[in-house]
């Protein structure tokens, strides 16, 4: 049983690391931000009182590196899909459960490499760790938040036939949850109907839980962040299996 | 060993195949035959659990298909009609991975992927990645990861469509002799009469997804009072040439096959 999540896993973590053009295209955007923001809205944050903007931006960055790489990761699905690999592992002996866990958590590994790559990026930009007895648990979160993520890319990816259309799909979807999630400014700030919106954004609460263990002051209760996303995971993984258990060739 | 009893399947209105019944013995090299769409490729997929039936019952190898899922899997090898190998992988990770899902044991793994690359030539291309090989190379390998779990039955889905001609004759050459060998099962569908009546040792022509006969090569033609096999084949299923259904997925498969 552990043999075939393994496999799996590793199989997704090596396609990954054939591709150099994906592991550098995906630094682009978030790089880009970091850049953009960091320095553009940096001294207007500062005036109005609210600290070092780079120490509360980085946080978001990771969230967001991650939030994109790990809901794309269903492409590789799609790919499979239409390129005969899935029915490989369709017609094998194996649990489906089990080809949903592995992929899974090989995608969440690659998208936590990538935003590891990026906070080491981020120290060039001056951010520094505020409490190193976190920082570990600021790196498992990260590992969480794409399992999470990448459950949800993989569940959609499962019922999409259109290798095109999801690409287009995922970033009608991601792109307001990383904006309004706290990732770039405070969400307390935000008029109340669209504080509202960021409330029922569960990215709000992953974004959070960073700010918790990379960054400095975070908005909600640990446990009500916890609690998010724990609940939203055993949800997604329930949807998942139900999905992949129903896919057919 | 497989056993239909009043097979189904419909999606939507459109019922692809229609109340069949067969049986192949063990042992047997059993050919599926009929135009595009008759039903034969919905059939391997139900057969080899990707596909559920709408009615009816399915038994391989003395398991039910439906019930029994994974023994079934275990005990089947199926050759896809379209590619389904993993082109960023290297021919050697590619029947590795294959090894694990089958379970089989770790001492094992190595000795029978270098034999079964050994037996399809490609020993020597064993840590290339599969996207530098050519369609028949890639069909190869395809072959020996079909074998590397020691199937007791083999599926293949119009395996020779695409090849060439060496790549073909190799492909039937070793059919012939596991079936001789080892006694493996093999079920296969084709567009080739002349595969058919040259391999099989029985065969089923379906159409519009009905069963239209069944027996030897020689009993189909007499049956049908025809001289070669492909005249039977038109006689029983007509002249008309079949619409299939346009599919983009398949064109880009295909053309990424070559």
């Amino acid at each position: 049983m552990i043999d075939a999540i393994a496999v799996m896993w590793k199989r997704q973590i090596k396609t990954y690391l054939r591709s150099k053009h994906r592991l550098i295209g995906s630094l682009a955007q978030p790089l880009l931000f970091l850049v953009a923001f960091g320095f553009g809205f940096g001294p207007i944050f500062e005036q109005a009182g609210r600290g070092n903007y780079i120490q509360f931006l980085i946080p978001g960055i990771i969230g967001m590196t991650i939030l994109f790489s790990s809901v794309m990761n269903g492409m590789s699905l799609i790919w499979d899909k239409q390129f005969g690999f899935l029915k490989e592992t369709l017609v094998a002996p194996v649990p489906r459960i089990n080809l949903l866990i592995g992929r899974c958590l090989g995608g969440a590994t690659t998208s936590t490499f990538q935003g590891i790559v990026v906070l080491a990026i981020s120290f060039l930009m001056g951010y520094k760790v505020v409490n190193w007895a976190l920082f570990p648990v600021g790196i498992l979160f990260m590992f969480l938040i794409s399992f999470l993520f990448t459950l949800l890319g993989t569940s959609i990816a499962s019922k999409v036939e259109d290798m095109l259309a999801f690409p287009t799909m995922m970033n009608f979807m991601i792109m307001p949850m990383f904006f309004l999630s706290g990732a770039l400014f405070p969400i307390d700030n935000f008029p109340s109907f669209i504080h509202a919106i960021a409330i029922i954004n569960p990215m709000t609460y992953c974004v959070d839980l960073l700010h918790y263990t990379l960054g400095t002051s975070a908005s909600f209760s640990f446990m009500l962040d916890m609690g998010v996303v724990v609940g939203l995971m055993v949800l997604l993984f329930m949807i998942g299996t139900y999905c992949f258990n129903r896919i057919e060739t | 060993m497989i056993k239909l009893k009043n097979l189904s399947k419909r999606f939507g209105k459109f019922t692809a195949v229609d109340n069949i019944n067969l049986e192949v013995k063990e042992g047997e090299i059993f050919a599926f035959l009929g135009p595009n769409g008759a039903g034969k490729s919905t059939t391997i997929k139900m057969l080899t659990t990707v596909l559920s039936p709408s009615e009816g019952e399915m038994e391989v190898n003395g398991y039910d298909v439906i019930k029994n899922k994974n023994k079934v899997r275990e005990s089947i090898g199926v050759i896809f009609q379209d590619h389904s190998l993993d082109d960023e992988l290297t021919a050697y990770e590619n029947l590795y991975y294959h090894a694990v899902l089958y379970k089989i044991p770790k001492k094992e793994r190595n000795a029978r992927i270098d034999k079964l690359l050994n037996y399809i030539g490609l020993l020597d291309r064993k840590n290339n990645l599969v996207k530098t090989f050519s369609g028949g190379m890639k069909r190869r390998v395809e072959i020996a990861r079909g074998l590397l779990h020691s199937p007791r039955q083999l599926f293949l889905d119009e395996p020779t469509i695409g090849l060439d001609v060496q790549t073909r004759s190799f492909l039937w050459d070793h059919i012939k002799k596991i079936n001789k060998e080892q006694g493996i099962t093999i079920f296969f569908t084709t567009h080739n009469m002349d595969e058919a009546e040259k391999i099989a040792t029985r065969i089923a022509v379906i159409d519009k997804g009905r069963i239209k006969i069944e027996g030897t090569s020689r009993q189909i033609m007499e049956k049908t009072k025809t001289g070669t096999l492909e005249e039977a084949f038109l006689k029983l299923t007509g002249r008309d040439i079949r619409e299939q259904p346009a599919d983009n997925h398949e064109a880009m498969r295909k053309r990424r096959r070559r």
